[in-house]
């Protein structure tokens, strides 16, 4: 069971909370332009990455509001945790699964 | 030092031999060698899935220049960490067809390893509690049936007669409406798997390099040249990667992405107690899967944890819940004891189903994405890749698994269609 520190509402329990994918996967701005590879990128290619990861999550059962987390994959450790729309912190920078 | 491949066969005869002999004169069961500088084919992962691809290849293609490199041991990742259920009764065509292969294979292969798999056909069962589960189980009966596999509906008094101890009272929170029921399904022994085909690709001269793990794909004008590991550079045209839930960590190695997620799968036993179950049950809506073993000890699985990971353990909660779904359905477990529990990384795909096939990269391809439900797959899935990897085409029953179906739109959404449980 992790810890998540909810930005709004504190340290709570992970069941509280639902994981909601990998952060920062914006939708295209000019759908009907798009060719279908990179409609797969958007919707299915993800990085997966063991290591650093930036992830949303939701709130559920508390103020019901999303955030991002940057969390270990490989060790489950919560670096920090940011309000949606803000860019990760410095120092933690969105890398391709190299 | 590579020891000429031996044939050295178990009967009732050698067991007799060694067994006067004091059982000290067993041979090792397969060799450790040094890697070569360069093979015809390099399987990356030893465990059950990359295990069977080498047998299959040696076997079936006569291919055996070949290593198999494995960073821990034998079938120590999800080949040994799975609850050893086997069925076919998928809903889609595609999946039926290389589902049902690896099931026909699992019958045969204690003969054709001249090693004991335990297989024990005892019957798969997947209840449904509420009308559209209902629905969904005869739709799929239907559809296996159509595909020839064997699958029936049982009425909740079946269940009752098929299964005396579990609870089919109307007043339970999730009562049992009816269930579908795959009689030729069952369990096997998971690190019997991996050994017997262990020992059959290093019979017929497959190397087996252990403790080696891979550190970077070597690529030159877009195709595959070898492997650098820990042990050196090995080199080959032909590198087939089964790592499952590292399976994205090796694409990163050779510059592409997948659309495989990796997380948590739990499972657990109970202490061991008198044979009380002779069958699987399977739980979707309430979330759960049950068996007893050989030894006597309940095997429990459920779902994948909450969230992505590689850290092979998982959350205390997910363990409650289904431990909860268990006790509903089997109130006379409720003062039962679990022993041991366990974590391992599955590869998830969107759809449910793997990938089986080629990559951006010539000369390398994956077989991954089997999620929450690989061990059933083990023979198939590696007599399709070996046939993959030997031709440089899939065979027809791999074909629809591509990496490509993610932009061309031809999913196979076996998502609750083959139930949410593997």
């Amino acid at each position: 069971m992790l810890l998540i520190p909810c930005p709004f509402c504190g340290e709570r329990e992970e069941s509280e909370f639902h994981q909601g994918g990998e952060a920062h996967i914006e939708r295209p701005k000019n759908p009907d332009k798009l060719s279908d590879a990179e409609w797969a990128d958007y919707l299915f290619l993800r990085d997966n990455k063991k290591g650093l990861y930036l992830e949303r999550w939701v709130h559920r059962h508390g103020c019901r509001r999303w955030f991002n987390v940057a969390r270990d994959t490989a060790t489950n450790e919560i670096k920090t945790v940011y309000k949606m729309g803000a860019k990760p912190p410095r120092g933690l920078t969105k890398g391709r699964a190299k | 030092m590579a020891s000429a491949p031996r044939m050295s066969k178990y009967s009732i005869f050698s067991l007799v031999r060694n067994a006067l002999a004091y059982h000290e004169g067993w041979e090792q069961v397969w060799r450790s060698p040094e890697p070569k500088p360069e093979y015809d084919v390099i399987i990356v992962g030893g465990g059950g899935h990359g295990l069977a691809t080498a047998f299959y290849l040696a076997k079936e293609h006569g291919i055996t220049n070949v290593a198999v490199i494995e960073k821990g041991w034998l079938g120590g990742g999800n080949t040994g960490r799975n609850t050893t259920i086997i069925r076919s009764n998928y809903l889609w065509d595609e999946s039926a067809g290389i589902y049902e292969k690896s099931l026909q294979l699992y019958e045969g292969l204690s003969q054709e390893l001249n090693f004991n798999i335990m297989l024990s056909q005892r019957g798969v069962l997947n209840l449904a509690h509420n009308l559209h589960d209902m629905r969904e189980l005869e739709r799929r009966v239907n559809a296996n049936r159509l595909n020839g596999i064997d699958s029936e509906i049982l009425s909740t008094a079946e269940i009752q007669d098929f299964i005396p101890i579990i609870n089919t009272s109307p007043k339970s929170r999730y009562p049992i409406l009816g269930g579908s029921l795959q009689r030729r399904g069952g369990t096997a022994r998971h690190d019997a798997i991996a050994w017997g085909f262990a020992r059959g690709a290093d019979q017929r001269g497959v190397d087996i390099i252990q403790q080696c793990e891979v550190t970077g794909i070597r690529q030159s004008r877009g195709k595959v040249t070898g492997v650098e590991t820990t042990k050196g550079l090995i080199k080959a045209k032909t590198v087939g990667v089964v790592v499952a839930g590292h399976s994205s960590v090796l694409a990163g190695m050779a510059g592409f992405r997948l659309t495989v997620n990796s997380y948590p799968l739990q499972a657990l036993v109970s202490e061991p107690i008198k044979p009380v179950l002779d069958t699987v049950v399977m739980s979707n809506a309430v979330h759960v899967y049950v068996s007893q073993s050989d030894k006597g000890e309940l095997v429990i699985g459920a779902g994948i944890d909450g969230c992505h990971g590689y850290t092979q353990r998982g959350s205390l909660h997910v363990i409650e819940g289904q431990l909860g779904a268990l006790c509903e359905l089997f109130p006379i477990f409720s003062r039962l004891r679990m022993m041991r529990q366990w974590g391992g990384i599955v590869d998830t795909c969107p759809d449910a189903s793997p990938i089986i096939g080629k990559t951006p990269v010539g000369g390398l391809y994956f077989n991954c994405g089997w999620g929450t439900g690989g061990f059933k797959a083990t023979p198939g899935s590696g007599w399709a890749f070996a046939h993959t990897l030997a031709n440089g085409e899939p065979h027809p029953l791999n074909a629809p698994f591509t990496l490509d179906r993610f932009t061309t739109g031809k999913l196979i959404d076996e998502h609750g269609a083959a139930a949410v449980a593997h």
